[in-house]
């Protein structure tokens, strides 16, 4: 049987049944008359490897399939189809002082179509114009027709627009999920908080901030504004740009120790959860990024500089007979009074003759540099984006110290005047506005000294009680302050009748905690102001207005009888 | 239903009694599985390429009555049977890939199907059983033989084929054909001097393909570093696995198949483990093990050597495609074009499997002589 052909094997088969008698013959040991047979064995042993790697190769598959498929975050919600196109960053949401939200993200619905799936790209866009009037058909059949994967067509739609477009039933148009930046306070705010482009990037404001710093996401940030305190501002100026026919009107309320932003105002305004409606003029910040020459408020830094230098007394005259002329220049007084002034009653008067004198008795560079330390020479240092640089005269002679000294020659931002005006009134303490909630200790750095703080308050309360600011008190609260009258600049010099008007002030005067400024653009003079546009007029009642409103808001008692300063430091006004 | 009795010796009855009915019960189930993936897979592709949603799964189904046939059909044949089968499918189907070269149209950049009506055929796929079973057929001869030329025949049969193949070219299918028969000559017992130094030769043609053919070599750099390159569909199908978790997202609910070119054949495991989670995979690994492991245990009680090899490159040829496919579906190995037998959609493939797995079984009956005998018997030997 030795080496019988498979042939005869299989057909023997089943014949021979099992052979029991031929079995010692096959398994007899290896030799070389029964190749077949030892290659068997010695394959079998092969076989048995190729069973084992295979089992191995299965097992390591397995094991891979079970380690990606348990792997954490697996299973569940995830999608694969739009994983590299997830929708946009969740924003932290931003609440104002005492935690009402200002700015928060919902889900909307942005529709998109896959126009190789659209089979009638004709009918289809026909019935999304209907459903979507906004939308304009011809392009949308153009968009539609083509054989693009993905385009929009309309991104953060309303829920009752989705079940619209849902409702058509055409394929090729789907839904993707997107997070959408809403203001529930509409314009309120608008300029601190900025806005996002579509795909939810901080562009301006606040906004903007969040993107550069290190937590876009996670707790809500906070922000120095009370909202109530920012409403009440926003609809006072509002009433009061309606009732002056005003371009604009800016309005800054800060904390004169913290140097917290309480409210910021800049009017025209606009709907922070449509800006692209809006006007240029409405949506840029007047209050932050605009430079203006402020007028006679700048006095009080000018008066403050004298002071504090130990050089210039209160009972300090200065002869405001004439008007001062240099070279081409003239300076003259609006409320002239030809005659010698004290300090005080040159700050009562708004007497540009007798600031001039007094700076150029203190010094050019003197003045200059305490005019830095106050911050108004260089950009503030803010959270916005939108912070003006100030605008500084190319060469600083005595003609701009003068001039400068009253309020002209140098702009800067309505905020940068609010901040220097803290530091004139909290004692002497330079003061670094910000947009955020202060909850740590504030450093506090001398930039004047307490007599000069304390000789300012009782200048600011002199205005209003016996200057041009008398419409700026309240009853409870009394208010201080200091008005200021400029013509804008237009090519060429300046225009005698479009006005900036600006009250800059504190209060309450028994014990200043909050600064603020109120200007207008080019108020109007009305029936009620007997022909008169000058911040006396318009500035100063609003602040009037504000204050009434804000003082309860921001937990001020109102006081019934309180000792003024100006009697008390019985100044030498010689009336 | 007739009652089979083993007394019974009518063919219906000695084929009920000697089949491997384990492993003819696994393959059902994966082409059971298969329809069923299919039709989750497929309707997705058919709609981007505007067919019909269920385009792919009728002709599936169409291919699947066939397909049943040749199974039933080829595992009914005798040993010598099966060796006259195999003669016939592998000239015949090499002079069909010749006529491919010259008369078949370039998809995809490679000439690999001939057009029959509306349907294509690929002969290469029917020409790998066929050439299995003739290599063991050769190498039985040969051990059988000095007269016969058994190792020349063989490795001339796997040139033809090897050319051929390149001549499309389809590395794919070379370097499983080269895999399975680097396997046979293995187990046909040649010395460890000659396995390493085939292999050797094997690793510098794989270095060569490397070096000489741009795709190859863009595919294994994208491998080694998903950064060099495009590993779009890589990346969704590892996404998609971790997406199905332990019980996957649901019939119908995947996402992967909407995007992925290729959902419904080298893709299609991928869609089965997001839709059905690690469950259905370990289950479809499991039936392929079972199969592949059964059968070389089979083979292994084997004494008919021509037998023992034919079953074992059987095994090996669907094994080893299976393992590509879910090698490269769980990013173990570079993308290959390699669909998972039963499993993917593809009639001449279907079929192809069609005809290895009812040689596999008709080869794995049990045969009433001497080899088959349980193994205490031999014992005593």
């Amino acid at each position: 049987m030795v080496g019988r052909s498979k042939q005869t094997q299989s057909e023997a088969a089943p014949r021979l049944g099992h052979d029991l008698i031929a079995r010692p013959r096959f398994a007899a040991p290896r030799n070389k008359t029964m190749p077949e047979m030892t290659r068997l064995d010695s394959g079998r042993r092969r076989i048995m490897l190729t069973v084992v790697m295979f089992a191995m190769a299965f097992a390591v598959v397995t094991g891979r399939l079970v380690v990606l498929g348990m792997a954490p975050g697996s299973g569940g919600d995830r999608l694969v189809a739009i994983a590299d196109n997830v929708g946009p960053i969740q924003r932290r949401d931003i609440v104002d002082r005492n935690g009402e939200v200002m700015a928060t993200d919902i889900i909307t619905a942005s529709l998109y179509a896959d126009a190789r799936k659209v089979m009638d790209a004709q009918e289809t866009a026909r019935l999304l114009a209907q459903a979507l009037p906004d939308l304009d058909q011809a392009s949308l059949e153009e968009k539609l027709s083509g054989n693009r994967a993905f385009v929009w067509l309309k991104r953060d739609m309303t829920p009752r627009e989705q079940v619209a477009v849902h409702n058509l039933g055409q394929p090729g148009l789907a839904f993707q999920r997107e997070q959408k930046r809403v203001y529930p306070n509409g314009s309120v705010a608008a300029h601190v908080l900025g806005g996002v482009d579509i795909d939810n990037h901080g562009i301006a404001g606040i906004e903007h901030y969040i993107d550069r710093s290190d937590a876009t996401t996670g707790e809500p940030l906070v922000l120095s504004l009370d909202l109530r305190v920012q409403h009440a501002l926003q609809t006072e100026l509002q009433i009061a740009v309606d009732e002056f026919s005003a371009i604009g009107a800016t309005g800054v309320v800060l904390d004169i120790h913290t140097g917290e932003v309480i409210a910021m105002a800049s009017l025209p305004d606009f709907d922070a959860n449509d800006p692209g409606s809006a006007s240029d003029r409405a949506r840029f910040n007047s209050a932050t990024l605009g430079v203006y020459e402020m007028g006679s408020t700048f006095k009080a830094f000018s008066v403050a500089a004298a002071l504090n230098s130990g050089r210039v007394q209160l009972s300090t005259e200065y002869d405001a007979r004439e008007p001062i002329r240099v070279s081409r220049f003239t300076i003259n007084d609006y409320h002239a009074q030809k005659r010698f002034l004290t300090v005080p009653e040159l700050f009562m008067h708004s007497s540009n003759i007798g600031t001039a004198k007094m700076v150029l008795e203190l010094g050019r560079e003197e003045h200059r540099s305490f005019l830095g330390q106050l911050g108004l020479l260089t950009r503030t240092d803010i959270e916005l984006p939108e912070s003006g640089r100030p605008l500084l005269p190319g060469t600083w002679t005595d003609v701009s110290a003068m001039t400068i000294s009253y309020g002209h020659g140098l702009s800067v931002t309505p905020l940068q005047v609010v901040a220097a005006n803290a530091t004139l009134v909290n004692g002497g303490f330079g003061v670094q506005p910000t947009f955020l909630r202060r909850d740590g200790a504030v450093p506090r750095a001398r930039v004047l000294t307490t007599e000069t703080s304390d000789a300012m308050r009782a200048l600011y309360r002199l205005v209003v009680e016996r200057g041009t600011g008398r419409s700026a008190d309240v009853v409870g609260y009394p208010v201080m302050g200091k008005t200021g009258t400029a013509e804008k600049a237009r090519a060429g010099g300046y225009a005698r009748n479009a006005l900036l008007t600006s009250f800059l002030s504190a209060f309450p005067a028994n014990d200043p905690k909050y600064a603020m400024l109120i200007m207008f653009d080019e108020p109007q003079a009305t029936e009620n102001t007997y022909g008169y546009a000058t911040a006396g007029w318009n500035a100063a009642p609003v602040t009037s207005r504000v204050v009434q409103r804000i003082a309860p808001i921001l937990g001020l008692r109102p006081v019934q009888s309180w000792s003024s300063p100006v009697q008390s430091a019985s100044f030498a006004t010689a009336e | 239903m007739i009652r089979l009795s083993r007394a019974n010796r009518s063919v219906l009855s000695e084929w009920w009694w000697t089949i491997d009915r384990w492993t003819v019960v696994a393959i059902l189930a994966l082409v059971a599985l298969g329809i069923i993936l299919t039709l989750a897979a497929s309707p997705a592709v058919a709609n981007r390429l505007s067919l019909n949603s269920f385009h792919f799964v009728y002709r599936q189904a169409v291919f699947l009555v066939p397909a049943l046939i040749l199974i039933f059909g080829v595992s009914f044949f005798t040993t010598r049977q099966v060796r006259r089968l195999a003669v016939v499918v592998f000239f015949g189907g090499l002079v069909l890939m010749g006529a491919t070269l010259l008369i078949g149209p370039e998809i995809k950049g490679a000439t690999r199907w001939l057009p029959l009506g509306r349907f294509s055929l690929q002969p290469s796929e029917f020409v790998k059983p066929a050439f299995v079973v003739l290599v063991a057929w050769m190498f039985a001869e040969g051990a059988r033989s000095k007269a016969v030329p058994g190792m020349s025949l063989a490795f001339a049969l796997y040139a033809l084929f090897i050319g051929l193949l390149i001549l499309q070219p389809d590395f794919g299918q070379a370097t499983l054909i080269t895999l399975v028969f680097g396997g046979l000559l293995f187990m046909v017992g040649i010395s460890w001097f000659w396995i390493i130094g085939l292999g050797a030769v094997g690793l510098g043609g794989a270095i060569a393909a490397y070096q000489l053919v741009p795709h190859v070599a863009s595919r294994v750099d994208r491998f080694m570093d998903p950064a060099s390159g495009d590993t779009y569909q890589i990346d969704r199908a590892m996404e998609a696995v971790q997406a199905g978790g332990f019980f996957g997202r649901g019939p119908g609910e995947g996402a992967v198949k909407l995007i992925l070119p290729d959902a419904h054949t080298d893709f299609i495991f991928a869609v089965a483990a997001e839709e059905f989670g690690v469950l259905a995979g370990v289950l479809i690994i499991g039936l392929f093990s079972f199969i592949v492991i059964r059968s070389l245990l089979r083979a292994l009680d084997e004494t008919d050597l021509f037998v023992q090899l034919a079953v074992s490159g059987l095994t090996l040829l669907i094994g080893a495609q299976a393992l590509i496919n879910l090698a490269v579906n769980l990013n173990l190995m570079p993308a290959k074009g390699m669909t998972l037998p039963f499993i993917s959609y593809g009639g001449s493939s279907l079929l192809a499997l069609a005809v290895a797995t009812g040689m596999l079984l008709s080869l794995t009956r049990r045969r009433v002589h001497a080899g088959a005998q349980p193994a205490e018997w031999r014992a005593y030997a």
